[in-house]
């Protein structure tokens, strides 16, 4: 409704959003269809091989399982940190606040730089993770943790104005009713933060599908071991093997695409039953 | 009395945390921020300044890849940026402000590189503008260098950082409604004016901070960037590519203290964040207190 006044009354819509479809085309949808043309040039047995080696395969699956377990990782202590810099005071809490972003500022090859020279042998963690067996770089374990830092703002971000938005009444009225702060939290504080949990997740999740910068770094990249699947495209691309990168950039694509729709699904969902 | 304190005390109990759950609690979560955030952010600059400051400083000035490393980000990081910018504004006013058959997909569209491995877009780049590529021939024809050049580095950093303005002006453009713009035009505010005059007072501090959050992105980005630059030392080699291969030349001290130049680019990004939160949050208590007195008087 005010939408017709605006197109009516406000100036600039054809030119801004000529411009906004010009600028998208350019820089999205060329790149993008070069892409897919490479890939349809391919034979359907070429792409399959290309796709399916046991090597892409292992790939697929490590990059998918180091992202949902740094994004399980996450939901917890997002949750957690959430919940301190939302309900309670204490001293440094600004600063702690600001820093919570720090990992969507830092540039990721610093991650990756920092995050593995702590967790070697006489790195400031390894040197007491490493005697317990506990080996944080070069393996797939240093896969998650890095994740974990690159994914963390995306929770935390979501669940903070979801937490200050939660009326303290309706919290007042579970007690009142009987109700002590454990069966308060599960029963009343936890559905209503339920959808922005999932949203948390799903950000952090597609965040680490495609991460690179940092993974290359810490993970040592070892084929079938430590090789995320970004870091094979690179690999066949240094190979000057383009058909066999471009098959597997448009699955790795594709998985983001369906991570992507999941997303608008489920804040679809969530808005029709808590908005 | 005594009852009193007792029922209280009962409330209390399940209305807040009792103050160990609290205590605990927070000392969790800085645990968690130490450990994640601090402490590596700690140790960027200690492994930078680990030989001393004198080497530090030789390790970014004496070394002339990394020298020219610095040169060529902060010739690609503006560009990019610029173009982002007027793209974020055109985008924003014409989501932010009009409905129209397709807005959704739009959206979408814009959030797509945050979930596309910039990996995969660099690739993409390289079918396009390669030499195997669908322009190669021509290009070469023509003697035009895109990737592993100027061009392509640029193209890709636009690529991974565009949605970073038009992500942080949309929300806020579609919270401060269309009200005073259309009074602007109803009062006979024309195109130029009404954009200059209304519309930036209202955005300037989500603009400012998008464009330094942008140019951090822009600075950073890897993925994209190492696929299209071909690493060319002292040629296509950005701040992140340098800072990988010092790392993958053993050379600790001169990855971290390129990489401590990064961290520096960061917390600065967050100062300015948290400044203009301030600002903004002390701006609109201004505005009520004056609305309030205004409604008195």
């Amino acid at each position: 409704m005010t939408a017709d006044v605006n197109r009516r009354v406000l100036p600039g819509f054809s030119l801004s959003l000529g411009y906004t479809i010009f600028y998208l085309s350019l820089v999205i949808l060329l790149p993008m269809g070069a892409g897919f043309l490479k890939a349809s040039t391919l034979s359907f047995d070429a792409f399959w091989e290309a796709v399916s080696s046991q090597r892409a395969v292992a790939a697929y699956l490590l990059t998918l399982g180091a992202s949902f377990a740094s994004a399980a990782i996450n939901i917890v202590l997002g949750v957690l940190v959430a919940w301190v810099l939302v309900r309670y005071e204490f001293p440094l809490k600004r600063l702690f606040d600001s820093l919570v972003d720090f990992p969507f500022a830092l540039p990721t090859a610093v991650a990756g730089l920092v995050y593995s020279s702590l967790f070697v042998k006489n790195g400031w963690y390894g040197r007491f993770l490493v005697p317990l067996g506990v080996q944080g770089a070069y393996s797939r374990l240093g896969i998650v943790l890095v994740l974990v830092f690159i994914g963390f703002p995306f929770v935390v971000r979501t669940l903070q104005p979801v937490l200050e938005g939660l009326e303290r009444d309706v919290e007042e009225a579970s007690a009142c009713l009987g109700a002590n702060r454990f069966q308060t939290v599960r029963r009343v504080i936890l559905p209503s933060i339920t959808p922005a949990i999932i949203t948390g997740f799903a950000l952090a999740f597609a965040r680490s599908l495609g991460e690179y910068g940092s993974v290359v770094f810490i993970s040592g990249n070892m084929p079938f071991k430590t090789e995320i699947a970004p870091v094979l495209v690179v690999a066949r691309l240094e190979e000057f093997n383009y058909a066999e990168a471009t098959a597997i950039a448009v699955v790795l694509l594709l998985i983001s695409f369906v991570t992507l729709f999941g997303i608008n699904l489920i804040e679809r969902w969530s808005s029709r039953h808590h908005g | 009395m005594a009852e009193h304190a007792v029922a209280s005390a009962a409330y209390l109990r399940a209305h807040e945390d009792p103050p160990i759950v609290r205590r605990l609690l927070i000392g969790a979560a800085v645990a968690i921020m130490v450990f994640l955030v601090v402490i590596p952010l700690v140790a960027v600059f200690v492994g930078a300044f680990s030989a001393g400051v004198t080497t530090y400083w030789d390790n970014l000035v004496h070394d002339p890849d990394t020298l020219h490393s610095i040169k060529l980000t902060l010739m690609v990081a503006p560009v990019a940026v610029i173009l982002n910018l007027i793209f974020g504004i055109a985008g924003a006013w014409a989501i932010a402000r009009f409905r129209f058959p397709g807005r959704a997909f739009l959206t979408a569209l814009i959030d797509m590189p945050f979930t596309v491995s910039p990996v995969v877009v660099g690739l993409f780049l390289l079918l396009l503008f390669g030499l195997q590529g669908i322009f190669g021939p021509w290009l070469r024809a023509h003697d035009v260098k895109i990737v592993f050049a100027y061009p392509g580095l640029v193209l890709a950093t636009i690529f991974v950082t565009f949605p970073v303005i038009a992500r942080e002006l949309i929300p806020l453009m579609e919270a401060l409604g269309s009200e005073e713009e259309v009074a602007a035009v109803s009062l006979g505010a024309r195109g130029w004016q009404l954009f200059r005059l209304v519309t930036i007072p209202n955005i300037k501090w989500g603009l400012l901070y998008g464009v330094i959050l942008c140019n951090a992105r822009a600075m950073g980005e890897f993925g994209a960037v190492y696929v299209v630059s071909g690493h060319i030392a002292g040629q296509t080699d950005t701040m992140p590519l340098r800072v990988e291969k010092l790392f993958q030349e053993y050379n600790m001290p001169g990855a971290f203290a390129l990489a401590s130049v990064l961290a520096l680019l960061a917390l600065v990004t967050l100062l300015v964040k948290t400044t203009l939160e301030w600002k903004t949050r002390r701006e609109l208590a201004e505005n009520e207190r004056m609305l309030a007195t205004g409604g008195e008087a």
